[in-house]
């Protein structure tokens, strides 16, 4: 076996678990090499997170024109949307950003190959890994980071024409003039808000009691009337028989006596599931449990010097929760005497819907079910000079502490910019801030932070602007 | 506007304390100068006095809940007008670093009711390493550069399950102390007691054998840490020497016939003189070992040890060479019985340059103590008693009492430490010799 192809570390996927990793490693001096089957930045950046933030800005800017009036400015003409250039924008955004991770790989001198990685045998210390270009690398640790894809459930079954995933969801070519998302998580959410201000007639459809049903419930009460303030029909409780394609619709029906609804298309996202197949893990002590990898606080399988992370190892689905576990991962294998778990409830979750939603922590019933004894604060945005400002006043800043510590358990966002605010909380909580120390920051005016501060103060009854 | 009633500072050196006793309840009226808790440092309890006025509106720290740092509240008061119950909802208004609003009477006028002869504590150089009855976490917080790095998170938990930060190493970023640290450290103390006082058919205690276990008082945890690190720091040697004492006690019973009423003096007492008379006459003897420098007292600053419920405490005779043996006697019996009632004032039991252990009374022959940094030397005094003794060649019976001295060999010398010992037992065995 030539040296070239023996490594420290083999990172199996590019996306932003694998190429984290990948560049953390280099960073504390191991010989690393990628395998990634598709492209750089995975689905993350090519098919997730980033071209849907692309594809909601335009959303927004369209949203916006309706409220020109509000602020004076008059247009005058027809406001059109070119759907290919709005798609075509998103992809180039998508583009510009793989090409950036190839080069950051590059500065970082780890070996990419353009191939699918199957685990081989060991010798020695070091286990082979196979590449469908043909040949066989090697190295003394293994990293799993090869994502997830969207979860097909029995009778509901994407077609790629009229029942999408959000692959097909990303890139359409012509807008349908009706649509039922099924699943409200932040998937369904977020498409459900683009097509919606697209023009679009639309139904969400959630098999929980309420939508985003992993937020807090007053948040997700909150985007629902807020939701269907715009025109979209929410549909909780929906306990789904079938969805069936038909001639240019679709047609969902549920259990019980609800009423079937039609629509031009589907969007399927209830869920993902781990790409965990061809991997190899067949004869190895790997163990894959309803889809995903298990592994121990580290990332480390049962196979002693693989590990895997990310949403192949299972929830939270957050591209920033692989990264986090990747470098934890690698400065784990390193033996870094700082490195440490993730600790639960210090992974923010972002929706980009509109309005946004954001919350790290605890829930309030979550909190309580755990056993604290809980002070609540809220604020709403109604009462912040900068969000009146904006013209984008609807929204709630909701923070649970722990009465007796003073530790803040969780806050929980909804409304303007509130996925750019979370990040002070989640610094709050990393320092292990109480309430005194937030109450003693000085937070900038005009800001929508403000928000943030006297949600702290409402908590402890001393709110000064509402 | 709601007060904050701080956890006060009893002495200088008082990083925390336990408020071992309310004796006000939410509710009651609060005026100034009334009592309002009760303190437990570790050495003393002490009264606390409201120093303003109001209505107790919430106690914010439980009896019993040890470890509270200066500075904390403890308890609010709401002023005249105010809603209790919201002042009692209300957040702290008072940084930790705001002076307290309770003090304690005994810490108000300690150099005013000295006599004049004696020199206050604040005669001692500020620079001077706390002395054994201070707490732990000065010392503990200068060897980190002044600072014990911990997040506020971890200090308030920490505070309140009473979980000293200082024996605590951080996981965190450049050791931080974070909440997991605290945490651990609460399950590592609170399985090892389970372990230990689990009934007596588990497993555990069929290897242990029956037991009961104690949670350590604040005053057991600091002997416990400041004379390992004693033992640990210091390097110990010992020198024992036998004094006759028959000279001694024959002057003693002269004494005590022809003093006045009251005046008692015991044996303790003259080898207190001794021992000052000593240090003045060696006064390398007279040290106390602070890295880069050597500190020579000028007084004879004598502890001595006097055991009380749950430890011990070391009550200090201040500048003991100025003092007349009558004088001296009314001083060591005073703070002998002040100290087994707990009533010491913290200056009081705080410093001195040199200590005597005295186990005479229980028939100890000799024994060898440790020493009370940061001094130079400590003096263990056993039993007088009758054994025989050769004189120019023949038996005869005196009675000898057995004296050893460890002495810190950074500061003190053997011959430093043996040259003492001999001017220690000059002074005994011609007691006329000491009361020059």
């Amino acid at each position: 076996m030539a040296s070239e192809k023996q490594f420290d570390l083999v990172v199996i996927g590019g996306g932003p678990g694998g190429y984290v990793a990948g560049i953390r490693a280099a960073q504390l001096g191991m010989s690393v090499a990628l395998v990634e089957r598709e492209h750089l930045g995975g689905i993350c950046l090519n098919w997730g997170c980033i071209p849907t933030k692309a594809l909601l800005r335009a959303a927004e800017l369209r949203h916006s024109i309706d409220e020109m009036k509000d602020f004076g400015i008059t247009i005058t003409g027809e406001v059109s949307i070119d759907l290919p250039a709005v798609v075509k924008r998103s992809r180039n955004v998508a583009g510009r950003l793989s090409t950036g991770v190839k080069h950051l790989l590059k500065k970082n001198k780890v070996t990419v190959f353009d191939a699918v990685a199957t685990l081989g045998g060991k010798t020695g210390d070091h286990r082979a890994v196979t590449l469908s270009t043909g040949g066989e690398i090697s190295a003394k640790h293994i990293i799993l980071a090869t994502g997830a894809r969207a979860r097909a459930l029995p009778g509901l079954e994407p077609d790629g024409t009229s029942i999408l995933t959000y692959r097909e969801a990303m890139v359409p070519q012509t807008m349908p003039k009706s649509l039922i998302i099924i699943g409200s998580g932040a998937i369904g959410s977020e498409f459900a808000s683009f097509y919606l201000d697209m023009g679009v007639e639309v139904t969400l459809v959630e098999a929980m009691d309420r939508i985003l049903p992993v937020e807090d419930a007053e948040i997700s009460d909150f985007v629902k009337k807020a939701f269907e303030k715009r025109g979209m029909k929410i549909i909780t409780d929906a306990k789904m028989s079938g969805l069936v394609a038909g001639k240019g619709s679709v047609t969902a029906s549920f259990e019980g006596k609800a009423a079937d609804i039609t629509a031009e298309r589907a969007i399927l996202a209830v869920g993902i599931t781990g790409n965990t197949e061809g991997l190899g893990l067949e004869g190895t002590a790997v163990k894959v449990d309803r889809g995903h990898i298990v592994i121990d606080k580290w990332g480390a399988t049962g196979e002693p010097g693989v590990y895997a992370i990310g949403d192949v190892a299972g929830p939270p689905w957050l591209a920033h929760k692989a990264s986090h576990e990747g470098i934890m991962c690698v400065e784990h294998i390193a033996g870094l005497k700082d490195a440490h778990p993730i600790a639960a409830g210090s992974v923010p979750g972002c929706t980009y819907c509109r309005p946004q939603v954001a919350s790290v922590g605890l829930t309030e019933a979550a909190a309580i079910e755990a056993g604290h004894d809980i002070r609540v604060g809220r604020f709403p945005m109604l009462a912040n000079g900068k969000a009146i400002a904006m013209g984008d006043d609807q929204g709630l800043v909701k923070t649970v502490f722990d009465k007796k510590t003073g530790e803040l358990l969780g806050a929980h966002m909804v409304g303007p910019e509130v996925t750019e605010l979370i990040q002070g909380y989640a610094v709050a909580r990393t320092l292990e801030a109480t309430e005194a120390e937030l109450m003693q920051t000085i937070f900038p005016h005009p800001t929508l932070s403000e928000a943030m501060h006297e949600s702290v103060l409402d908590a402890y009854g001393r709110a000064i602007h509402f | 506007m709601a007060i904050d009633i701080l956890m006060p500072a009893l002495s200088p050196t008082m990083e925390s304390g336990t408020v071992s006793k309310w004796t006000v309840s939410v509710g009651d009226a609060v005026r100034s100068g009334d009592v309002i808790a009760e303190i437990e440092t570790d050495k003393a309890t002490m009264e606390v006095e409201a120093v303003e006025e109001g209505v107790l509106a919430v106690i914010l720290v439980s009896e019993g809940a040890e470890g509270v740092a200066v500075g904390t509240p403890i308890a609010r008061l709401a002023e005249d007008g105010e809603a209790v119950d919201e002042v009692a909802a209300s957040p702290a208004v008072s940084a930790p670093a705001a002076q307290p609003t309770a003090k304690a009477p005994a810490a108000e006028k300690p150099a005013a009711e000295k006599p004049a002869d004696t020199p206050a504590p604040a005669a001692i150089p500020a620079a001077m390493p706390a002395p054994v009855s201070s707490p732990s976490v000065k010392d503990a917080e200068s060897k980190a550069g002044g600072r014990i790095f911990a997040s506020p998170l971890a200090r308030r938990i920490a505070a309140d399950r009473g979980v000293d930060l200082t024996s605590l190493a951080g996981s965190g970023p450049h050791g931080r102390i974070l909440r997991r640290d605290v945490e651990a450290a609460e399950t590592r103390l609170s399985s090892s007691a389970g372990a230990a006082s689990m009934p007596a058919n588990a497993p555990m205690s069929a290897i242990a054998g029956a037991s009961t276990v104690e949670t350590n008082s604040q005053m057991r945890r600091i002997i416990a840490q400041r004379l390992q690190e004693s033992k640990a720091n210091a390097p110990h040697f010992y020198l024992t020497v036998d004094c006759e004492i028959d000279n001694l006690l024959a002057a003693r019973r002269m004494m005590n016939e022809q003093a006045g009423d009251g005046v008692k003096i015991s044996v303790n007492d003259l080898v207190i003189r001794a021992a000052a008379m000593a240090l003045m006459a060696v006064p390398k003897a007279n040290a106390s070992w602070e890295g880069e420098n050597t500190r020579y007292f000028q007084h004879a600053d004598i502890a001595m040890a006097v055991a009380v419920d749950g430890g011990l405490v070391t009550p200090v005779v201040w500048a003991a060479e100025q003092k007349g043996l009558a004088a001296l006697s009314g001083i060591t019996r005073d703070l002998a019985l002040r100290a087994r009632e707990g009533k010491l004032a913290p200056e009081e039991f705080s410093g001195g340059s040199f200590t005597i252990s005295n186990l005479g009374m229980y028939g100890i022959r000799e024994f060898a103590a440790v020493i009370n940094p940061p001094q130079g030397a400590i003096l263990a005094v056993g039993a007088g008693e009758e054994r025989p003794v050769v004189r120019e060649g023949q038996l005869a019976v005196a009675t000898v009492m057995s004296v050893t001295l460890s002495a810190d060999h950074r500061v003190v010398d053997g011959a430093v430490g043996a040259e003492w010992l001999q001017a220690f037992k000059g002074y005994i065995q011609q007691p006329v010799t000491m009361l020059l």
